[in-house]
């Protein structure tokens, strides 16, 4: 995997070195290579974004950059640190959130706070301040007092990031930050990675979830323990699908479909609600044939239009790609 | 209810258990771990016990007694003592638990009237090993006077015993041969049962609350009658294979006599086995957790069966309250019964009071488990 | 839909209470055959509990509801033998065998042997798992899973399917794959109700119903749904789109400037009055921009602007 990062400069617009960094990592449990030859760099106030499902590798590749889990293979560097070598200093340099951890229900927000300051060894002298600008923050002022466990999710997840930073860790991991939280405080939340991003805070966070993957800088997309893209979402969503994507809108989705299914130059097929998308194999065939195709068979279709695929989509093919070069063939099945 | 349903829950269980380590481990291990622990490591068997004696003779006759104590595996001889001031020091002391006492005129009161006494001093604070420890002096020196009349010692007469506290006539007569294993090993049985098979079942319930296999389970027509029977089924089974065992192994093991007819010993385990997996069951519809579950099945089962069961301490020797207090205790019923079987060989119609009570016992818990279940997430 | 048939399933009122919340305030609707109905909605929004609810696992506080016309609140036992009910959580039996596992629901719905032998086969090769039929079902990946639960819940043929997150956490891949089995069963007939986390995810519903806090805020065509959107939304892609974002954020009738990544995505009133006044203010500021495009609505667009609609008309 060949990526070229886009090259970025801190304010001052000088060259930075990358923050992150990893070579070759490979982690194994028993017979199971969780972590597959993955090799990145990250440079400063980057977001950047793991995305996979569930055990593709997301979460062993952000223990090993924390220090918690020993690569198999391989190295990374977090700030310059070897993380094998010193993990103790590289969790110094590293806050860590996750939503379904970090916070104790029984605490109040200010408990929380000072408990964590505790932990990080924030100087008794600023921590006044840091834990009064994590409560701004987090939209917490005058419930300072309240049960952790009585906010509501968009609060706790602010909250836990407000905890997260206050050592100002150069470096900040979000294991699925944002599940179980309404889409205003998913906005909101993303506001604050954005500016914490802009003082030069290099953020790596960990989603299954494709459309939150549109606000990060750089995606990492992961399946199987296997690197299979790094690129920003716009670079990411322009990659050839190997084909055209067509939006089919009909009265009749399920016979427009057994009509489609089969047809020369139909690369895929599925259904979306009152439509078809289909990846057409444009010298094979055009939206015009298939439009008489299903008119003809008194299917009537409203229009055909090309869409911008999803991030879903070119993960979808970049997976099946990555099977056919492992498999040695082709890997399409009908459903 | 429909046999389809009940199969089908039954053979899932039995397929889970045999791809589960622990339950296989409890099923199958645990038995045999208890049968060697509780029948060797907590016999009431008393060996080498300390011994003081107090022979105030001195004679032939009574250092033959004393060969005789010392050559038997009970007790050991540590000192000789000179007065009863040494006796009670040295019991007060806990330098011995026994002090034989032998008076001055033993040996002329053998040859006179054919009969003499010996004097045991036991130290009661520790009634049950008084107990057995005078129930052993009486076997020694029984020997010692058959010994005695048939010329082994050379000279005639035989002497009686003179014991202090708890009459032991009635333990004497049903185990004359003093081996206290005999009284025990039948209890053990049915602890090792009451242990194993509300574990086991504690576990049932509470282990698809916690894997998340229940939600999808009552979502579908299933009766919790049917899910309550087929899960027993396949416990029902490791329990009657584990009574088997624990039984075979306390005969030819340990070679207690067993005197009663099989019947009655399958029917009464069978009721048993039901109660136990009744209250398993019930613990596991009330807790969610297996943690949880498991602990209570050992609270309820381990604690009340080894200390209220009279499976080793005899009930009419507990205070009154304590005595009606066993009354709750599921496993007294089955330990009454085994006890009758092995030690007096009765007959089913001897025990109609205790297997009542353990019919109703078990229509009370099936009762009970049947409600505790509900197809319901809250 | 046609109104001549009755609906499958259907909801009145049901009103569910957890200490201190409602989980459930007072949701009615009605779903067809051949629907795929969508719940959509961040988690703790009521999906989960509604779902419950109709699959009689969770009694309501008030309200009813029916499954194929049988009344979930006052004969669950009944309503169970029409309906298959996914939970979230992976609810079969990890240490069974594929095979083990869709017998046993077969015969907990007393599947008749012939007719169960007759069905395990296509089920199986149509999802793709025939290889798999000895494997034990916790050595399955999350897509595998997912469609081992469907087989399963397919063994009796209900007539309605209510499926809690069936993709959460599963592979794009797996997901499509899940999607044209959904589809195939709508063309049998089987009525659908499935919640979903993924937002992009719902576009693929016949109908949709937005939850929030324990009410069906919206519910339609996910089309008509989309067209209830309000103002447009452009895409500012800029090599310093914070800068973009800063500059413009606070300009009259841009209700939203979302950064994302290397772009500004703008709420605006109207695109034709918005885009030259955009341009000029970036301009000015001497800020690098590629010109301001059109873009299509996310779901989460739509979601948001609808739900703020309806907070300033109550």
């Amino acid at each position: 995997m060949s990526a070229v990062l886009p090259e970025k400069t801190d304010k001052a617009g000088e060259r930075t070195e990358p923050v992150l960094v990893a070579e070759g990592l490979v982690k194994r449990f028993g017979n199971f290579t969780a972590v597959d030859h993955v090799s990145f760099r990250v440079d400063k106030g980057t977001i950047i974004g793991f995305l996979g499902p569930n055990g593709a590798g997301k979460s062993t590749i952000i223990r090993m950059l924390c220090g918690l889990l020993t690569p198999t293979e391989g190295r990374a560097f977090v700030s310059g640190t070897d993380v094998a070598k010193d993990p103790e200093t590289v969790r110094q340099h590293i806050g860590y959130m996750s939503q379904k951890f970090s916070l104790y229900g029984d605490l109040t927000v200010m408990e929380n706070l000072r408990f964590f300051g505790g932990i990080y060894r924030v100087p008794r002298k600023v921590l006044p301040e840091r834990i009064r600008f994590a409560v701004t923050m987090a939209g917490l002022d005058g419930r300072e007092n309240a049960l952790v466990s009585t906010l509501a999710g968009g609060w706790k997840q602010r909250l836990a990031l407000g905890c997260a930073i206050l050592h100002r860790p150069p470096v900040l991991f979000l294991d699925e930050p944002t599940s179980g939280v309404d889409p205003e405080s998913r906005r909101r939340f993303w506001d604050l990675i954005h500016a914490l991003s802009g003082e030069g805070v290099t953020i790596v966070v960990s989603t299954h979830y494709m459309d939150e993957a549109e606000y990060c800088d750089l995606l990492a997309l992961i399946n199987r323990g296997q690197l299979l893209a790094l690129e920003s979402p716009t670079a990411l969503k322009k990659r050839n699908l190997g084909g055209t994507l067509l939006s089919i809108e009909c009265a009749d989705i399920g016979k427009a479909l057994h009509l489609l299914e089969g047809q020369p130059g139909l690369l895929d097929l599925a259904a979306f609600g009152n439509a078809v998308h289909a990846l057409i194999d444009p010298a094979r065939t055009t939206p015009e044939q298939l439009f008489a195709l299903l008119s003809g068979a008194h299917v009537p279709v409203d229009h055909i239009v090309p869409i911008e695929p999803s991030i879903d989509d070119i993960f979808v093919r970049m997976v099946g790609e990555a099977r056919e070069s492992q498999e040695g063939e082709p890997g399409r099945r009908a459903g | 209810m429909r046999w389809r349903r009940i199969r089908a829950i039954a053979l899932k269980e039995a397929i889970q258990i045999r791809r589960d380590t622990r339950s296989l481990i409890i099923a199958l291990f645990m038995p045999f771990m208890q049968m060697i622990l509780l029948g060797y490591g907590v016999s009431l068997d008393i060996k080498h016990l300390p011994t003081c004696v107090y022979d105030r003779e001195g004679s032939q006759n009574s250092q033959a007694l004393l060969k005789h104590f010392q050559s038997s595996e009970y007790f050991r001889i540590v000192s000789v003592l000179k007065d009863y001031r040494e006796a009670k020091a040295a019991l007060d002391a806990d330098r011995c638990r026994i002090v034989v006492a032998i008076p001055q005129d033993f040996s002329q009161k053998l040859s006179d009237s054919g009969g003499s006494s010996v004097q045991v001093l036991a130290d009661a604070s520790d009634d049950n090993t008084a107990n057995i420890a005078i129930g052993y002096a009486h076997s020694v020196v029984d020997q010692f006077q058959s010994d005695l009349a048939r010329g082994a010692l050379g000279f005639g007469g035989s002497p009686s015993l003179l014991t202090q506290g708890v009459d032991l006539e009635e333990r004497v007569w049903f185990n004359e041969d003093l081996d206290s294993r005999d009284y025990i090993i039948p209890g053990v049985v049915a602890l090792i049962m009451a242990l194993v098979g509300a574990l086991l079942t504690s576990l049932t319930i509470s282990r698809e609350w916690e894997r998340g296999t229940m939600e999808l389970l009552i979502s579908t027509p299933v009766l919790p009658s049917e899910v309550m029977l087929g899960k027993l089924i396949p416990y029902f089974a490791i329990g009657m294979l584990d009574a088997v065992f624990c039984l075979v192994f306390a005969v030819y093991w340990f070679h207690v006599p067993y005197r009663g007819t099989l019947f009655a010993l399958f029917l009464t385990t069978a009721l048993f086995l039901v109660v136990v997996l009744g209250v398993g069951f019930l613990i596991s519809a009330g807790i969610k957790s297996q943690v949880g579950a498991s602990q209570i099945a050992v609270l309820v089962t381990l604690l009340p069966t080894s200390l209220l069961s009279g499976y080793a301490f005899p009930i009419d020797q507990m205070p009154p309250l304590v005595q009606g207090v066993t009354y709750v205790v599921f496993a007294r019923y089955y330990v009454t019964i085994l006890k009758a079987l092995f030690l007096k060989g009765s007959g089913l119609a001897d025990l109609m009071q205790p297997v009542l009570a353990m019919v109703a016992y078990a229509a009370v818990v099936a009762f009970l488990a049947g409600r505790a279940f509900k197809k319901r997430l809250d | 839909m046609s109104p001549a048939l009755p609906p499958r399933i259907e909801a009145r009122k049901l009103v569910k209470r957890f200490p201190g919340v409602f989980a459930v305030n007072e949701m009615s609707f009605s779903v067809g055959e051949g629907e795929i109905f969508g719940l959509v909605g961040p988690d703790g929004a009521g999906k989960t509990t509604v779902i419950r609810l109709l699959a009689g696992v969770m009694p309501p506080d008030s309200g009813s509801a029916t499954i194929d016309g049988v009344d979930v609140v006052a004969d669950p036992e009944r309503a169970k033998q029409f309906l298959s009910y996914m939970p979230q959580r992976f609810g079969l039996y990890e240490d069974l065998t594929v095979d083990e596992n869709i017998r046993f629901y077969a015969d907990i719905f007393e599947v008749a042997p012939s007719i169960r032998d007759q069905r395990i086969g296509p089920l199986l090769s149509s999802f793709g798992m025939a290889p798999f039929q000895r494997r034990l079902a916790g050595q399955l990946s999350g897509g595998m899973k997912q469609k081992l639960g469907l087989i399963c819940a397919l063994i009796h043929t209900p007539r309605v399917l209510l499926l809690d997150e069936p993709t959460t956490g599963v592979d794009p891949v797996s997901r499509r794959d899940f999607w044209k089995i959904l589809y195939s069963l709508r063309e049998q007939g089987v009525t659908i109700l499935i919640s979903t986390a993924y937002l992009e995810e719902a576009e693929r519903c016949t109908r949709l119903a937005l939850v929030h806090q324990g009410v069906m805020a919206y519910c339609d065509t996910p089309a008509r749904l989309r067209a209830m959107m309000p103002g447009k939304l452009l895409n500012v892609v800029s090599s310093q789109a914070r800068d973009v974002q800063k500059a413009i954020a606070s300009l009259p009738g841009i209700s939203g400037a979302l950064l994302m990544g290397d772009r500004v995505h703008v709420a605006v009133d109207d695109d034709g009055r918005r885009i030259p006044e955009i341009v000029r203010v970036l301009e000015e500021a001497h800020i690098p921009f590629e010109p301001p495009v059109p873009a299509e609505p996310t779901m989460e667009d739509l979601f948001l602007a609808l739900l703020r609609e309806r907070r300033t008309s109550p």
